[in-house]
């Protein structure tokens, strides 16, 4: 990594001085550690007892059951959610009055409310109407309902930042209003939107944990039921927290790749959307702007 | 609604609990995240390497998991303190990575010239960051910062978990007592609403006030 701008360009007393506070800086680090790995070892979170379940292949194959369904659960809300984002930034960007007023209140209500707050309604209220949906159901209806609404906003935005002649040169060329959709205005904002969609894939792919508050067999329950059997929770929570930053790692890394060839071959600019966390990242990075 | 009516105490209690872990949380992020932001632009490798290592550790990690890590695992080894005091490390260390990620896109908004001018005038390294970079870099990142904090109202939401009686643990129990969750989760929505809106509205003031248009 080079020096950030701020930092750059030393002279000779500012590069010694830079040395000498990397070595203390290093020092204290080490030395950090060094405090951290000796109280691990004083309670005895490094000995054999605690690290042995994770060794055997049938408590890992456990664990990886989890991730499996983790991956599973977030691809399929994934999809589903696509559909609904969709059809919401369709509905809120429709000539139709009504059909545009339906789909901007789902989006504000559902973008405000806690994920975790909709997993619970789906557990518990919709059973009230005879509707008993499996844990796996729940959840991917739950992640669907909320992601659909953030996608939405995603793709309404996506769609605004594209030039307005786009659409009127579509519509001079005697193109109808979902030709123009369909054959100019999507596939270039679907260009502009791959950062943000991956960075909520991201956020989606955490949020399936939620899961675990209503039963759902992912890796986080399956984490707690290891932790608890074996009474090594602090080892076994690190083990899957590694799972969850390994697959969301190489998720950012394949998509920053695809972003950046698709930029080289389109010459794509950003793009613009409101959202939360990851997203408000993104948007101060200038890699996505707020509408 | 009447369910909600007649627990109408409870529920302004729980979101006042809410409110608490969000506010201190978002106080406790945001010197975190300046801290970690001013590391990644340091001029000193061994900080940058933290800063980089932190941010991508925790981010990519659900706050669920870092919630059950901190609340069950840390007491193995001696750490464990209140439910609502392990809420609020937890949602600050989580939150202060995208603190960190949000100013240093700002500090990457301002113009190299300024670094530059000051680097001339003789000030050090903390005194252009803390001088100069920084109040414009913050000026810059209102509205992502506002979104951030947003996400945190409804992140404090996971603090029900560890049976902090914020708005979602009551609305859990009351579901479970009354048997009617649909109105309970309803009045909790509009609660979190009740929330969300006025800040978003507030950031938008300040935005507006301070926010600097590159």
């Amino acid at each position: 990594m080079t020096a950030p701008f701020v930092a750059d360009a030393l002279g000779p007393r500012g590069r010694r001085r830079v040395l000498v506070s990397s070595v203390l800086a290093g020092a204290v680090i080490v030395l950090v550690f060094g405090l951290a790995l000796n109280r691990l070892a004083d309670k005895g979170q490094l000995s054999d007892a605690v690290w042995a379940p994770l060794r055997q292949w049938s408590v890992q194959k456990f664990l990886l059951l989890g991730l499996w369904v983790t991956v599973k659960t977030a691809v399929a809300a994934m999809v589903t959610a696509v559909v609904v984002g969709v059809l919401l930034a369709l509905g809120r960007l429709s000539r139709n009055g009504p059909v545009r007023w339906l789909s901007g209140a789902y989006v504000e209500v559902f973008r405000a409310m806690p994920l975790i707050l909709l997993m619970y309604f789906v557990a518990l209220a919709l059973p009230k109407y005879s509707i008993h949906p499996s844990p796996f159901q729940g959840v991917v209806l739950a992640l669907t309902i909320y992601n659909g609404a953030v996608l939405g906003e995603i793709f309404r935005a996506g769609i605004l930042s594209l030039d307005r002649g786009q659409s009127e040169a579509a519509s001079a060329l005697g193109m109808t209003y979902w030709q123009s959709m369909l054959r100019i205005i999507v596939p270039q904002a679907a260009r502009r939107m791959i950062p943000a969609i991956v960075s909520q894939l991201v956020t989606l792919l955490k949020d399936t944990s939620l899961g675990t508050v209503i039963l759902l067999d992912e890796l986080l329950t399956k984490s707690r039921d290891t932790g608890t059997f074996f009474h090594n929770r602090l080892q076994v929570y690190t083990v899957a927290a590694l799972l969850y930053i390994a697959v969301n790692f190489t998720l950012s890394r394949v998509a920053r790749r695809l972003e950046v060839r698709q930029r080289r071959k389109y010459k794509a600019g950003a793009i613009t959307v409101t959202g939360v966390e990851d997203l408000a990242v993104l948007v101060a990075h200038g890699e996505a702007a707020v509408a | 609604m009447k369910i909600v009516l007649d627990n109408l105490p409870a529920f302004l209690r729980a979101t006042r609990t809410t409110a608490e872990l969000t506010a201190l949380s978002f106080l406790v992020a945001m010197v975190i995240g300046t801290v970690v932001a001013g590391f990644r632009v340091s001029p000193i490798p061994p900080l940058r390497w933290v800063g980089t290592l932190y941010v991508e550790l925790i981010r990519n990690t659900p706050l669920l998991v870092l919630m059950f890590l901190f609340f069950f695992g840390f007491p193995q080894i001696g750490i464990k303190y209140s439910t609502f005091t392990s809420a609020i490390i937890v949602l600050s260390a989580y939150t202060g990575t995208f603190v960190a990620e949000t100013v240093r896109a700002g500090i990457n908004t301002v113009a190299t010239g300024q670094a530059e001018a000051a680097r001339s005038l003789g000030l050090t390294f903390s005194q252009l960051l803390g001088l100069v970079i920084l109040p414009q870099a913050f000026r810059a990142v209102v509205a992502p910062l506002g979104s951030v904090l947003i996400a945190l109202i409804k992140n404090s939401a996971l603090a029900s978990v560890i049976a902090a009686t914020d708005l979602t643990f009551l609305s859990v129990q009351l579901s479970n007592s009354t048997s009617r969750p649909v109105a309970v989760y309803l009045g909790a929505a509009f609660f979190y609403m009740a929330l969300a809106l006025p800040t978003g509205w507030a950031v938008g003031a300040l935005e507006r006030r301070v926010a600097v248009k590159r």
